[in-house]
This record gives C-alpha cells, structure tokens and sequence, in this order.
C-alpha cells in the first residue's frame, strides 16, 4: 500500500523543519570553531593598529574608507569621476558624523 | 482532535492531488518562490555576519587615529606634531603609524605596506598577507624585488606569511622594518603617515579629539567609534543595493504569485462550484485553498533559507565574490562566522509566507461564498 500524500507532505515539511533547525545547530557549531579566528583577527588589528577590513583594495578609498578623504568627491584628480565597481557598493561618505567638529576636517 | 487531525489530513490529500494535477504551473511557481528566498536570505545572512565580524574585528582598531590635512589631503605628520598631542590632558598612548600604498604592475594589484610597531620583522625581511601569497606565489624565504617610486630596486626575503584565518584584516598587507620603509618611500626622518593614539578614560574620547582638533586645526580625528559606525553603514548600504536591484524581480515575483493566487482559472472555479455543490462546506473550501497556500510558501521558505545558509556559511558565498571583488586583483577568501538575527529571519518569513497566503485566501472565499450553480456556470 503506498503512502498517503498527506503522510509524504508532513515527512517532507518534517525533514525541512529539521534541516532548518540544523543550521541554527551548525552556526553554533561554526561559530565555536571559527570564532578563536576572529580574535586572533582582533588581535592582529589591534597590534598593527589596523582600521580597516581588506574586502576592497582596488582604491584607496575603497581599502581604508574610514580613512578617506572627507571632502574631496574626486579623490583621484579633479573630473575623475567614480570609475572602481565597488564605489558603487559603499557609503559616499559618513553618515552624520556624531561629533561636533569646531574645525573644517 | 483525532477527528479534526483526520479531516485536516484528508483536506491535505485532496489539496495535494489538485497540485498535482497542475504540477507544471506549481512546480514552476515553487521555484521562483524559494529562489526568491534564498536571494533575500543569502543577502541578508551574509550582510548580518560581516557587519558582526567588522564589529569584532575594528574593537582592536586605534581608539583614535589622528591625520593631518593640507588642501583637504591626507598628508605626512612633521616632526614635533606627536610632541604636542601629548601635551592634551587624557591621552595616553601615542604613536605615529608608517603605512602606505604600492602599486605591483607585476599583478596589477594594489598592496598596503606597513611598520608593525613592535620591530617584529628585520631589515631587508618581509611579511606577507595571505591573497599576496596567493597571488605572486610567495612562500616563506623567497625573495621578491619591488620598484621604489624614486625607481630604485628594492630586495627583500619573505620572512613569513601572515595567518589565513586573518585574511579579512591582513589580505594585502606587507609589513616591513621600519629603517626599510622610509628608505623605499624616501620618507622624510621624523615624520609619520599619521598617528594612533589612546585616551585613559573611554568616556573622554570625544573631548580629546575636539582638543586635538582645536590644538592642531589642520588635523583630523578619527574615532574607533566612527570607523565602526562607518562600516556599519558601508554593510546596510550595500545590503540596500543589493535590495534593490533585487526588487525588480520581487515585483516580477509577486505580479506572478498574486495572479496566481488571486485570479482563480476556470478549472478551479468549476471545482470549487462540484466542490459546494456535493455538499463541502465554505470553510472547508477556505481551510484546504489555505493548505495549499501554506505548503507551497512554507516549503519555498524552508528550502530558500536552508539553502542560502549554506551557501554563505558553508560554500564562501560564490555568488556575492564577483559582486564584492569590482577590479580588486587582491580579494580575501573568508569564512564567515555564522551569526543569525533571529529577527531578520522572522522578518523574511513574515514577508514571503503571509502575503502569499492572503493572496491565497481572498478569491477563494470570494468563489466560495458565491452560489455553486453561478460559479460553475462563470
């Protein structure tokens, strides 16, 4: 006798409620063998003094971001309009600065 | 309870051979459904857990790093100028960072060169980020000569390869003595690329840097504080765009859904009518349209977030690469340390489960209130 749709429905939504709980088991899991990598990462910034993530290195810019010139649109020459990809991918520039600057910066 | 559950079943296995009957169509909008939810997903799981390993990450970062600006450039710090940003109350540590760019045209790429303040590495030694290792197939002693921008050779050993579980913070880095550094830049004696300084009390942070830009008007302080927040914004805004070249094909998707939902074929308007008519009761019609629109949504939203994790968490997330990398020759490979919100998750299942299933439900009880002879006759 073969099964009941019904019967296969629940095995199947089953299996899925499974494997979704399953990730949430896996991240604990990653998170708990990748996490000393993190804080060796955190130690590195720390000791190198580093302020930036290396996820862009096509432009300055784009490399040290929280570093970039505050107020030059076209920080390459005058008219040198955004040529990089991930221009396009980041922030203009910050998002009010909390700080009340006294001085032009 | 056993005779609801039974009926529940049978409504279930009714339901089930009607979307059978209709596999092709079904099958079709499944698809869409749970590649739509694993697009939504993967983005925002891998947004969710880069902005967390920013976060981590920059806690190590300078409290504040201290530029100096000429015509709005970043520019050397002279002599002098730490001497007297030691003399504002509050701060503590002070040191001057030497770090620049270099261009390799061997690989088109470009590096960051830096002096480890401790003196770790030896003169005429480098050491080297790991996408550097990648991508000029360094190794631990092997020589590498670079072109100084005065046009000089420069000879180096690599001493060593920075760890690959850094690679997020160290891809392109180089680090050398500093006695090599200035020599290769022809840096001026005494004078820094900027300078990273601690202040004693957390709370005064923001009162140092006013000082320190009121001391030296033509420096620029820049915050832990900031440098956080700015990568928390860079995250939201790229999951912004992301978003939003996204939303063209989730109005494609609910244009497709909610006509499939809400426009009710001849076939189901008959069957709903034989339905009536051999005596099923509305809320019967309603309670097996809304099974139907529950599994489809709920197995489209299972198998899309089941998928997306382990696309971002578990592959490297091979389709966000070309995407994050633009022009960048030197691009770190990492692994993301999973952190889920369980928010964003019941966020994403509120917005792709329930609007399908009220488009669902509406003609449904629509057709199923109307007369079972007036239906079947439409």
């Amino acid at each position: 006798m073969s099964a009941r749709p019904s019967t296969l429905a629940f095995l199947l939504l089953g299996s899925l409620l499974a494997a979704f709980a399953a990730c949430f088991t896996d991240a604990v899991w990653l998170r708990a063998e990748r996490g000393p990598e993190l804080v060796s990462m955190r130690l590195l910034a720390a000791q190198l003094g580093l302020s930036d993530l290396a996820l862009f290195t096509e432009a300055r810019y784009t490399r040290h971001p929280a570093q970039a010139d505050l107020h030059s649109g076209f920080q390459d020459h005058p008219l040198a309009l955004e040529h990089f990809p991930s221009g396009s991918l980041m922030v203009p520039r910050y998002d009010g600065l909390v700080r009340e600057a006294t001085t032009p910066d | 309870m056993t005779v609801w559950f039974e009926k529940q079943r049978h409504l279930i296995d009714f339901t089930l051979a009607s979307l059978i009957r209709r596999k092709g169509r079904n099958l079709g909008l499944l698809f869409v459904y749970t590649l739509l939810v694993f697009v939504l997903a993967s983005v925002m799981l891998y947004t969710h857990a880069l902005r967390h390993e920013a976060a981590v990450i920059l806690e190590g970062s300078p409290e504040v790093l201290l530029q100096r600006l000429v015509a709005g450039r970043h520019d050397l710090i002279p002599p002098g100028y730490i001497e007297r940003i030691g003399t504002v109350r509050g701060v503590q540590q002070i040191r001057g960072r030497l770090w620049g760019y270099y261009y390799d045209s061997v690989v088109k790429a470009n590096y960051t060169f830096m002096v480890p303040e401790d003196g770790s590495v030896a003169k005429g030694t480098l050491v080297v980020g790991p996408a550097l290792e990648r991508e000029r197939g360094l190794a631990r002693d092997n020589g590498i000569s670079f072109r100084a921008y005065s046009g000089q050779l420069f000879s180096f050993t690599v001493a060593a390869v920075l760890p690959q579980a850094s690679e997020l913070a160290s891809a392109d880095l180089i680090l050398m003595n500093e006695g090599d550094f200035r020599a290769f830049f022809a840096y001026p004696a005494g004078h820094y690329t900027d300078v990273a300084l601690s202040v004693a009390n957390p709370k005064e942070v923001r009162n140092v840097a006013n000082k320190l830009a009121n001391l030296l008007p033509d420096s620029r302080p820049i915050l832990r504080e900031e440098v956080q927040r700015t990568y928390a914004s860079v995250f939201d805004w790229r999951e912004g765009i992301m978003l939003a070249l996204l939303s063209a094909a989730i109005l494609a998707f609910s244009i497709l859904a909610w006509e499939k939902a809400s426009g009710l074929s001849a076939d189901e308007k008959r069957e709903i009518g034989i339905l009536k008519a051999i005596g099923w009761e509305t809320g019967d019609v309603i309670r097996m349209k809304l099974w139907e629109g529950g599994l489809i949504s709920l197995t489209a939203f299972l198998v899309g977030f089941v998928a997306a994790y382990l696309h971002v968490f578990r592959a490297g997330s091979p389709l966000f690469e070309p995407v994050l990398k633009g022009w960048a020759v030197l691009y770190p490979r990492f692994d993301l340390v999973p952190v889920i919100d369980g928010l964003q998750v019941a966020t994403l299942f509120f917005f792709t489960v329930f609007p399908y299933m009220a488009a669902v439900l509406v003609p449904i009880w629509r057709a199923a209130v109307t007369d079972p002879d007036a239906v079947m006759r439409a």
